[in-house]
């Protein structure tokens, strides 16, 4: 029991860094209906800029103390991925405005393959390491309740911790502020919210910007747990059932289908793994999404697909 | 001047509906097949046979396939590396499997196993639509790399998956030298582009375009979309296939699992966008674009003195930089480009 529950947990946390992920797909998706499959590739170079920003800037300015070092290099990499969302805007989106989503997606595939190259050009192409003085002590729960206890990663927790706050924030700032009500109102309509005086383009901006933050967050966590490397943006593809499984439209459905898949992801891996012998967990995820795809063609949460001839 | 249709009168319903209609056109690619089977083979070097020829020739085999999917029958499939693997492995198991099995028979029997497991993955294509389904598709490309890393019975016990080949001999005939292998290949591709031209144009190609264009619309007028959506898929998977049997037998020689991973269906996936959606000609611009570029950028590169690694990210750059260029100078893929060429020799010289 104790060993299901320590599962269980794992299997959340991870699940919260899957949202994590795919809530950068999710408000691009929702702004633009662009299926943006760049999002890998902007977390490996959100990550790759913070990892390497916080290794110069205390070369270049004699900077000793870390955290100012850490909040810099985070301030330069924040503006870095808002410059790369202006320039996709600028650049490759403005002029792809009413093809079809096929076109779209390819055009966020060569952006991978831009950015992948461009990063690692830039930044270099080692192993890096991102230290924000995240805790690595794993720390014992619940041990009155069973023998030795349920072991939970420190890191993990406070992953997951900032994970929700960053979610709950992006809810908010959706929900509350007159900029996330432009971005709801072309969500729901572009023509209409274009016609009562929101600008598309900036809008489109914004959105890659916020996309490009959940982006670096994520980099910022998976890296320090994983070490920032190209494999990075493989987490991506970690991320996309996770996406659909909640529905495209959907943040809560980011979520709730993140928390489900980290925990079926992990839970398989246990128990179902060592029948059909191991390493399912690369599959298991889409398996389940496409299972769940034939009773809810639109994801658990996506707005309902209605054809009209 | 030379390329006119004047003066060309179809008198009979089998020349109204030839291939190509114009008369220019069937002598040049009648010529351009002449040369593809004669003059190539004796004059291509043997590198240019090996490292381009023959991965274009295998590749536009399965981007024309994936084309019959994705550019007919509007359903997108990121899964074509899966199935191209089911294809290998399924020749490769027939192969060594049955004694005295010709090669192109296993070639054959390694589509019709990828056609089963198209189908399969195709069934949720009835429910699901769009970009739900294109994820849903990576399903069958994650399943099939894994079933063929871990299941040791597909690649005869061996322990890192990886599998080999021996002698390609069919009849009496053995495929060993560069030449001969790409007219082995060049064998299969004309003769499944001439089907595909052909399955297009007909009653069933009428069918996926009609499904591709609005389903619902297509169901109202009697189209099944059970019947239409799963031959699409049986079809695709087929050509994939075989040319995924092709690349492991005749291209790689030996293999593993990770040879038709993502990247190979995004790869293909480039192909039919960069080459025209709905287009058999463009599946094949797409796979010599694609072929050719990483080769030549890479060349170029190390001929400017950068150091390989420097290079391989400058090819990974300017790759991604002219994939977002074509799609919006030319959404239509090069297809377009191709039938806008041909319109306008149609007045040369004169403007109007």
């Amino acid at each position: 029991m104790g060993f299901f529950i320590e599962t269980l947990i794992g299997g959340l946390m991870t699940g919260m860094l899957y949202s994590l992920v795919a809530l950068g797909f999710v408000l691009i998706f929702k702004a633009s209906g662009v299926f943006n499959f760049a999002q890998g590739a902007m977390v490996l170079f959100a990550a790759l800029a913070m990892a390497r920003f916080a290794e110069w800037i205390p070369k270049w300015m004699g900077i000793d103390s870390k955290i100012v070092a850490n909040v810099l290099a985070f301030a330069v990499a924040m503006l870095i991925m808002i410059a790369v969302a202006w320039l996709i805007e600028r650049l490759v989106l403005g002029k792809l405005v009413n093809q079809e989503g096929i076109t779209l997606l390819m055009a966020t595939l060569g952006i991978t393959y831009f950015m992948d190259g461009f990063g690692q050009t830039i930044f270099g192409s080692d192993i890096y390491k991102i230290d924000v003085g995240m805790p690595k002590d794993p720390i014992f729960l619940m041990e009155n309740l069973f023998q030795g206890g349920v072991l939970v990663n420190q890191e993990d927790l406070v992953a997951a911790l900032i994970a929700a706050a960053l979610v709950a924030a992006l809810a908010a700032f959706f929900q509350y502020t007159s900029t996330g009500r432009a971005l709801r109102a072309v969500a729901d309509d572009h023509q209409a919210a274009q016609s009562i005086g929101i600008p598309l383009s900036r809008i489109w901006v914004i959105v890659w910007s916020v996309a490009g933050f959940a982006a670096l967050v994520a980099g910022i966590i998976w890296g320090s747990k994983l070490g920032v490397q190209f494999s990075l943006s493989l987490v991506a593809l970690k991320a996309l059932p996770v996406v659909i499984l909640g529905g495209l439209t959907s943040v809560p459905g980011a979520i709730v289908g993140g928390l489900i898949i980290g925990v079926g992801e992990k839970l398989s891996e246990v128990f179902i793994g060592p029948m059909l012998g191991g390493g399912i967990e690369i599959w298991f995820a889409y398996v389940l999404v496409l299972f769940v795809l034939l009773v809810r063609p639109q994801g658990l949460f996506g707005e309902k697909i209605i054809d009209r001839v | 001047m030379l390329y006119r249709e004047n003066g060309q009168f179809k008198t009979s319903y089998s020349a109204d509906q030839q291939i190509f209609p114009i008369k220019q056109d069937r002598i040049l690619i009648l010529a351009l097949i002449a040369a593809a089977f004669v003059v190539v083979p004796m004059v291509a070097p043997e590198y240019l046979l090996r490292a381009v020829l023959i991965p274009f020739l295998i590749l536009s085999l399965a981007a024309l396939g994936l084309n019959i999917l994705v550019g007919y029958c509007g359903q997108i499939s990121l899964g074509t590396g899966g199935f191209m693997a089911v294809g290998a492995y399924a020749a490769y198991n027939f192969f060594i499997r049955v004694d005295g099995m010709p090669v192109v028979v296993a070639i054959l029997l390694g589509g019709v196993m990828a056609t089963v497991v198209g189908v399969i993955f195709g069934i949720p294509s009835l429910r699901i639509k769009g970009l739900y389904l294109a994820v849903a598709t990576l399903a069958a490309q994650f399943f099939c790399d894994w079933a063929f890393l871990r299941i040791k019975w597909f690649t005869n016990e061996s322990s890192s998956g990886s599998v080999s080949v021996g002698e390609l001999s069919t009849l009496g005939w053995t495929v060993d030298t560069p030449a001969e292998k790409y007219l082995f290949c060049l064998g299969f591709v004309v003769l499944f582009a001439l089907v595909a031209k052909n399955l297009v144009r007909s009653h069933i190609g009428r069918e996926w375009m009609a499904m591709r264009d609005m389903d619902v619309a297509a169901a109202v007028i009697g189209i099944r979309p059970v019947y239409a959506k799963l031959t699409a898929f049986a079809v695709s998977s087929f050509y994939v296939g075989v040319a995924g049997a092709l690349w492991g037998f005749v291209y790689l020689g030996s293999w593993e699992p990770a040879a038709f991973n993502i990247d190979r269906s995004f790869q293909l996936l480039f192909m039919v966008i960069i080459g025209g959606l709905g287009s058999i000609m463009g599946s094949f611009f797409g796979a010599a674009f694609i072929v050719v570029l990483p080769i030549l950028l890479d060349n170029l590169g190390v001929a400017v003195g950068f150091d390989t690694a420097f290079a391989s990210h400058l090819t990974f750059m300017v790759f991604g930089a002219l994939i977002v260029f074509f799609l919006i100078v030319e959404p239509h893929g090069l297809a377009r480009l191709w039938s806008i060429g041909k319109e306008k020799l149609r007045l040369w010289p004169f403007p109007h």
